[in-house]
């Protein structure tokens, strides 16, 4: 297989104006005779779907959620960051296209990324006449903020519930086309199976999550907006329901899977408590800007934080990081934070915690500044740990927050299944081996806002759909399968709970696959996934039919997903012999730590081709040029 | 610690409902009510016992999914908060709780404590929303907001859409929700051009669902997990006044044009 990734050549900056006007178009009046199926309805899926209907396309939209309004999106807090430049501090499209590719450590598109900088600019924008309340100074214009691996304030906020307020500008957009009958929705209707016809993307078969009923839906094209697969982990900062099994599914239908060893760990969590704990929850990146993280100097230091003077602290991100201090990017703050546990110089009862503290900026700025800036988050932590942020410090520690990784996409969103698109997170594309800091809402809104409207149009242009109906050959064989694999899950009956599954396979991978990876440990977790996975299928037990809600049966299936791609995240790991980003191998670090890439063998994607079940996948490599932005070692020194 | 849950199980919409006493022997202080719940449910399935149906996905307190009556208080006791964010450090050994899902006939129960909630979509598409299309928005700082009204845009664009407000109404109002909506956008320069018609269409969609009206109790801005105030409510309200005088439907408008 080849994997073309159709990047334009010429100048970067002009690279996208070019193949825009290379694309062919569709006129308005044949548009509503196409029809595309977008699932997911969070920033990268309803903005698609809302901007496709308002381009004149039939769009049938699927989430399992009970609204649009509840995807995932709705949960970031921090920002979005946009090349706007309103403050003057040398920001610019070239800036932010620098800090992205560095950022990812050299594991991205350089075109891909450079067209994110350019769209950033017209988010904001689009943002802000939908009605999206983004915080603003006095004289009336928007404000921004820092964050972290970023040395400019690029990033526009709504509060710490900037996700909130952008996913309900996207919804807000999308209802207004539901009103309009140019897009159907379909809530409670989870995907289950991805529908090739003649080697092209046609439809999908889904569940009504209340009915049970399972059927397919047809279209001319497939956009899948599924977001990422962190819960893969158990404990993550995803919402709950959050999974794989849109992409998972497609990937056994033939759609590559590109470099799944690709997660984030985020630095800023609430340290877990007990076996009971179903999720972990985020403190948002930007309490970094004011909040300074450390630890005591002795390990055998167990006095209260307000007891331990200035000398006997650490500020280890200071210290290591001076230039960029607290706001280093995500994987290396999480490191350092790892690195001072291991050392035992941890906080807290577990020892699984360092110190975020906001005494200096409260005797700088005063109590109601921080309040203003932070408020919602500081309740949140005090609700969830009774402790007072305003008077002890924070316990933060690190926990998978994003992944990187996911279906093998070219420039045009497309991945190798003709016909079939993802966006968002669900894709591989524009981050490499590490996302920045607001960076994730500016992707998903400029893939569904931004770019997907022009590549649908173009691959629609560009192919002959034959007619297709429910009665073929595919459809009848994909609707089959999903039957027989819930009519499996339910007669097992065995004395295993789903959650007992995940969280063990959770557990497994955070041990090794998480924050640090070594051969020996990816061997040992590729030995117990199938084990484990045999167990599931005999051992699982869900109670319950399919004609009804069972929210057991639901998840069932994506723990059995999970499982299966728990083992092609071990598998990437393991043969990605190097460290970069949020890949951090033990055994290539530099003398001092830092993580060790290997420029000569891996500057590549690598993308994943199932083979069957049982069988290896197949390791494909996407070579990657950088002609503007130099490798270098990421410094943040 | 100990706690004693009365939980109102039905099997689906058809079938009639009843509450089912559960005890919790070891209830851990820093768990979550929903921590709680997960507990239960798998000790009910490794008993063989159907799980108690229940709606939850962030559990931070945000997508407005989850929303439970706990002893008849929407989300529990603890103001401000969503019953995924309420700990049981609240509550005492040996307490016993009653939980139901939110009561009102345009929200039907599903299963459990799960019930549709599709109304409130129903209520934005009648217009919470700017018609602005992909591609046609000015420079995002062409149009100054002063940043009182921008809070105060922000204070009610916070609603979550769980339903609370609905549920402690002993009208069940949608008002709340409604007028959070119609203020957000109405506080702001980019909603003017549409502020009439959005309110009138949206109040009426609200009717149409058969919510009940609001008669100023207050229960809503109580239990509502944002503190969406009950102001909007008068906003709302008031801009549904002048819109009926000043608003004309544009088929009349446009009559004799050209």
């Amino acid at each position: 297989m080849r994997l073309e990734s159709k990047t334009p050549s010429g100048p970067i900056e002009q690279r996208w104006d070019r193949a825009k006007f290379d694309m062919k178009l569709v006129n308005p009046a044949n548009k509503r005779k196409y029809t595309v199926i977008v699932v997911g309805t969070g920033l990268a899926g309803g903005s698609a779907a809302a901007t496709l209907a308002e381009l004149g396309y039939n769009v049938l939209n699927f989430t399992f959620h009970d609204s649009p309004r509840r995807a995932h999106s709705i949960a970031a807090q921090g920002g979005i960051n946009a090349a706007k430049n309103y403050q003057n501090d040398g920001d610019s499209i070239y800036r932010l296209f620098y800090d992205t590719v560095k950022g990812g450590d050299f594991r991205a598109r350089e075109s891909n990324v450079y067209r994110l900088a350019q769209i950033s600019v017209d988010i904001i924008d689009q943002c802000v006449a939908q009605g999206v309340p983004f915080a603003r100074e006095y004289g009336g214009v928007l404000a921004n903020r820092s964050f972290g691996g970023a040395q400019v304030s690029r990033t526009f906020y709504a509060r710490g519930q900037t996700g909130q307020q952008l996913l309900l500008g996207a919804y807000s957009a999308l209802e207004r086309q539901v009103a309009a009958g140019r897009v159907k929705m379909f809530p409670r209707t989870e995907m289950l199976d991805l529908i090739v016809i003649n080697g092209r993307a046609r439809g999908i078969v889904t569940r009504n999550v209340v009915t049970g009923k399972i059927e397919t839906f047809l279209a001319d094209a497939v956009v899948l907006g599924t977001g990422g697969y962190g819960n893969v982990f158990y404990l993550s900062t995803n919402a709950k329901l959050s999974n794989c099994t849109a992409i998972w599914r497609a990937y056994k239908r033939g759609a590559t899977l590109a470099n799944p060893c690709f997660t984030q760990i985020h630095p800023t969590c609430i340290p877990v408590s007990g076996e009971y704990q179903s999720k972990l929850t985020l403190m948002s990146e930007s309490l970094r800007n004011d909040g300074r993280i450390w630890v005591p100097l002795d390990k055998s230091d167990k006095r209260s934080p307000d007891q331990i003077p200035e000398s006997h602290r650490d500020y280890f991100l200071e210290r290591r990081y001076p230039s960029f201090g607290n706001l280093v990017p995500r994987d290396v703050a999480s490191r350092a934070a790892k690195a001072v546990c291991d050392e035992g110089r941890g906080v807290g009862e577990t020892g699984l915690g360092v110190y975020l503290d906001f005494a200096d900026a409260i005797k700088r700025l005063g109590a109601p500044v921080i309040r203003e800036r932070y408020g919602n988050l500081f309740e949140m932590y005090e609700r969830i740990t009774g402790e007072d942020p305003y008077k002890v410090p924070m316990r933060i520690f690190p926990a998978i927050h994003y992944t990187m990784g996911g279906l093998w996409v070219d420039y045009e969103l497309m991945s190798n299944i003709p016909g079939l698109f993802v966006i968002g997170e669900a894709n591989f594309s524009d981050h490499g081996a590490n996302r920045l800091g607001a960076s994730a809402l500016m992707q998903g809104l400029a893939d569904g806002y931004f770019v997907i409207p022009y590549t649908m149009g173009n691959y629609l242009a560009n192919s002959n759909l034959e007619k297709v109906d429910s009665s073929h050959q595919s459809c009848r064989e994909a609707i089959e399968h999903v039957t027989t694999t819930n009519n499996r899950l339910l007669s097992i009956k065995g004395k295993r709970t789903v959650d007992s599954f995940h969280r063990e396979l959770g557990k497994l991978l955070w041990d090794h696959c998480g924050m640090a990876r070594n051969p020996d440990g990816l061997n040992k977790a590729l030995q117990r996934i199938p084990e484990l996975r045999d167990e599931f299928w005999r051992n699982v037990n869900v109670l319950g039919e399919n004609e009804e809600v069972n929210q057991a049966l639901e998840k069932a299936g994506r723990v059995a997903d999970f499982l299966e791609f728990g083992e092609l995240m071990c598998l990437d790991a393991l043969e990605r012999n190097e460290s970069c980003g949020g890949h951090f191998r033990e055994d290539w670090r530099t003398p001092e730590g830092e993580a060790m890439r290997d420029d000569v063998n891996f500057t590549h994607v690598a993308a994943w081709e199932h083979q069957g079940p049982g069988k290896k996948p197949l390791r494909h490599a996407e070579p990657l040029n950088f002609e503007y932005v130099h490798p270098t070692q990421r410094s943040y020194k | 610690m100990k706690i004693i849950l009365n939980i109102w199980r039905q099997k689906n919409p058809s079938s009639p409902g009843k509450l089912v006493r559960y005890v919790l022997p070891s209830v851990s202080e820093h768990m979550s009510f929903l921590e709680m719940l997960d507990v239960l449910n798998e000790d009910l399935m490794q008993k063989g016992d159907d799980p108690v149906t229940f709606e939850h996905d962030c559990r931070e307190g945000i997508c407005g999914s989850c929303g439970i009556m706990i002893d008849g208080v929407a989300h529990g006791p603890l103001p401000g908060t969503t019953v995924c964010q309420l700990h049981m450090r609240h509550f005492k050994d040996g307490d016993e709780l009653v939980l139901e899902p939110w009561r009102a006939k345009a929200f039907p129960v599903l299963k459990d404590l799960m019930v549709d909630r599709s109304a409130f979509d129903r209520i934005i598409q009648a217009g919470g929303y700017i018609s602005v299309n992909t591609g046609s928005a000015p420079d995002a700082n062409a149009i100054p907001v002063p940043k009182p009204d921008a809070e105060r845009a922000m204070d009610a664009a916070a609603c979550i859409g769980c339903g609370a407000c609905v549920a402690a109404c002993p009208n069940a109002s949608a008002s709340l929700f409604t007028a959070a909506k119609v203020s957000h956008l109405g506080l702001l320069p980019q909603g003017q051009p549409e502020r009439p018609q959005r309110v009138i269409s949206m109040v009426n969609s609200m009717n149409a669902e058969l919510f009940g009206s609001c008669t100023n109790i207050g229960e809503c801005e109580a239990v509502c997990p944002k503190r969406i105030p009950i102001e909007t409510i008068a906003l709302m309200h008031r801009d549904y006044l002048k819109a009926c005088w000043s608003f004309r439907p544009e088929s009349t408008a446009s009559q004799g044009a050209g």
